[in-house]
């Protein structure tokens, strides 16, 4: 009754092809973002808004660039947080060595930045498959840590290692406070993502997922793997370098190399999967997942009085993520995405149940 | 030249400890398809209850031997928990579930035994041996000499008995084993249950050496580069791409890194494999795969 779609006819083709061509899926898009652009930011403090909404948002961007990767073209990555930290490092560079840079511009071009690296690590991808491949992504994850962590030039020759971010302003506005580097995150989250919806319905997207489904069969069919493959590296690295470059601007402010390490690369991976393999609403679900799960462990050890102690709760989460893993892999391998959408199910006929 | 055969001689057989990890990955994924991302922490946590039950002071063989029970156990919950529901869904499935698993694992093991470090000493010698001038550690020689009775069995194992020709069958297609009568469920404790003893094997070498610590999981990710160097499904594979990458790595590490900023070992196995990829896809002695449409 609620999400009937019967009697929304479309007369254009340009409302046939919209990104929500229905109705109620447009009023829904409406007030998720008028709540995220207005009630949260007013109702929202200091701590809900830098420590939580801004880290989901970034996490968000990333995992959906893993999730363009692994979820579309069908190619595993462990390899996120490299790409990440390549964002995160151009961005520092291009804003301590160009300064005239807007910021806008800056993302933009450390985006590509991170894009090419991931190209030049997916050309393997041309000819190396299956595991072969995921375990040959480490090597891009290793190297480029090395990298940041070794070569003095990319950190500017700082003594500890770390970088951090000089003092933000977008069109003339200063962005000290916490509430507006929200929005600025919120806005380009919001982009990318409606990007990333329109790009995965596209013929691009459709490519991606015939390599996905069969790389032979789409070669066959006339797919050219090069372009496909590695526009999936590209675009997936451009999204995680863009989200790495927000993660040290705009939500930590200093940030080194091992940030983005391999547990952060896992991070992601379990946002997808426990998201949704292949959704781009299953990016932001896993994400919020994965960045509320240890608050709540928090929470819950608070009402035992704190009886245990740093260390155990470490244990409990690593044990709780391996868990839910294997759980929504027996249970629900579409993940948290999949949940949403057989709720749509019934919310077509509820409450009228004929 | 001496210093040069003494880096070498000394990445081979640090290669061959990487071997020993590298093969317990083989092992699963030979014999149902697996890729265990778990068996790093298999390691950790058959080398922390190992260590942990020695420091109740009880005797050594009782220690191994409730260790190994702890081990097949272990591969029993994992059949019965993780593989069971999992039968016949892609790869990739069982590859994630996998890597829940390794995480589930080590915290399981920390939970049980703690966080501390803990030094193993199991009795075999440390004394570095003058051999025609070259200084070589006895420890080494000794893993060298575990690595190859390991294969050794391994190899007998899978070619001349029953059980591991039914584990070779399972490998090639679950659906069609099952169709045979091969029990898959017993074959599969069985597969992970050697799996976990050698992985007791390598988290006593490896402990010995570096101390019963979080960070045995990390070998894992030294293990990984010979693995798919080798080739996945191959047990000469995993020995061969671990002397590789193992004397590779020395070699690259002292004549190499000085230039570039050292500590390049993080990474240099990954790309050598990386590179001898791009011309065999499948590793060096990994089956070849016809894709069909």
């Amino acid at each position: 009754m609620i999400y009937r779609e019967a009697g929304q006819f479309k007369a254009t083709y340009s409302a046939d092809q919209a990104l929500f061509p229905i109705r109620q899926d447009q009023v829904g898009v409406a007030i998720l973002l008028v709540i995220a652009y207005i009630v949260v930011p007013f109702v929202g403090n200091d701590y809900w808004l830098g420590s939580i909404f801004i880290p989901f948002l970034v996490l968000s961007l990333a995992a959906l660039g893993l999730n363009i990767l692994t979820g579309y073209a069908g190619q595993l990555s462990l390899g996120t947080a490299g790409f990440m930290a390549v964002g995160a490092f151009a961005a520092y560079n291009f804003a301590i060595r160009v300064p005239a840079i807007p910021l806008l511009l800056n993302f933009a071009l450390s985006g590509l930045c991170a894009a090419c690296v991931g190209i030049l690590f997916g050309v393997p991808s041309l000819r190396i498959k299956g595991f072969y491949l995921a375990v040959a992504t480490l090597a891009s994850q290793f190297f480029i840590e090395w990298l940041f962590t070794r070569v003095g030039w990319f950190t500017n020759y700082s003594t500890s290692g770390v970088i951090s971010a000089p003092p933000l302003s977008i069109f003339g506005h200063s962005l000290s406070s916490v509430w507006s580097r929200y929005v600025l995150t919120l806005a380009i989250v919001t982009v990318m993502a409606l990007g990333a919806k329109n790009m995965v319905r596209s013929s691009v997207g459709r490519a991606w997922m015939a390599v996905r489904d069969m790389d032979v069969a789409a070669e066959v069919i006339g797919i050219r793997m090069l372009r496909t493959k590695l526009l999936a590296f590209g675009v997936s690295s451009f999204y995680c370098g863009v989200a790495g470059a927000l993660w040290a601007f705009l939500y930590l402010g200093t940030v080194e190399p091992q940030a983005f390490d391999l547990a952060r690369s896992f991070q992601i991976l379990f946002m997808i999967i426990i998201g949704g393999v292949g959704s781009i609403l299953g990016s932001f679900l896993g994400a919020a997942f994965i960045v509320l799960l240890p608050i709540f462990i928090n929470i819950g050890s608070g009402m035992f009085g704190h009886a245990f102690r740093a260390d155990t709760i470490t244990q409990i989460e690593l044990i709780l993520f391996g868990g839910l893993i294997i759980f929504f892999l027996i249970v629900e391998p579409h993940g948290l995405a999949r949940l949403w959408r057989i709720g749509k199910e019934k919310l077509r006929l509820w409450p009228f149940p004929y | 030249m001496t210093f040069f055969l003494e880096v070498l001689v000394g990445g081979l057989l640090s290669g061959a400890m990487y071997s020993l990890v590298a093969l317990g990955f083989v092992l699963i994924f030979k014999a149902s398809g697996v890729f265990n991302f778990a068996q790093g922490a298999m390691v950790l946590f058959s080398a922390l209850t190992l260590v942990s039950l020695l420091e109740k002071g009880w005797n050594l063989w009782m220690c191994l031997g409730i260790t190994l029970a702890g081990m097949v156990f272990l591969a029993y919950l994992i059949e019965r928990i993780v593989l069971r529901p999992l039968v016949n869904q892609p790869p990739l499935a069982l590859f994630l579930a996998t890597i829940g698993l390794a995480f589930a694992i080590e915290g399981i093991a920390q939970a049980m035994w703690g966080t501390q470090v803990h030094g193993l000493n199991v009795g075999i010698p440390d004394v570095p041996l003058n051999v025609k001038g070259l200084l070589i550690s006895e420890f080494d020689i000794f893993t060298g000499i575990i690595a190859a009775v390991l294969v050794a069995a391994l190899a007998l194992f899978f070619s001349k008995t029953r059980v591991g020709r039914a584990l070779r069958a399972v490998a090639d297609d679950h659906e069609a084993a099952l169709t045979v009568g091969i029990p898959l469920r017993h074959i599969w404790v069985i597969v992970w249950a050697v799996a976990g003893i050698v992985a007791l094997v390598a988290g006593i070498v490896w402990g010995s050496r570096v101390g019963v610590q979080f960070s045995l999981v990390l070998i894992a990710y030294k293990a990984l580069p010979a693995l798919i160097l080798g080739g996945l499904d191959s047990v000469p594979g995993a020995i061969a791409g671990g002397l590789l990458i193992g004397a590779s790595e020395k070699l690259a590490e002292v004549y190499v890194g000085p230039f570039v900023g050292g500590a390049i070992e993080s990474w240099f196995p990954y790309m050598l494999a990386l590179g001898f990829l791009l011309i065999r896809p499948e590793g060096l002695f990994g089956e070849v795969h016809i894709e069909r449409v």
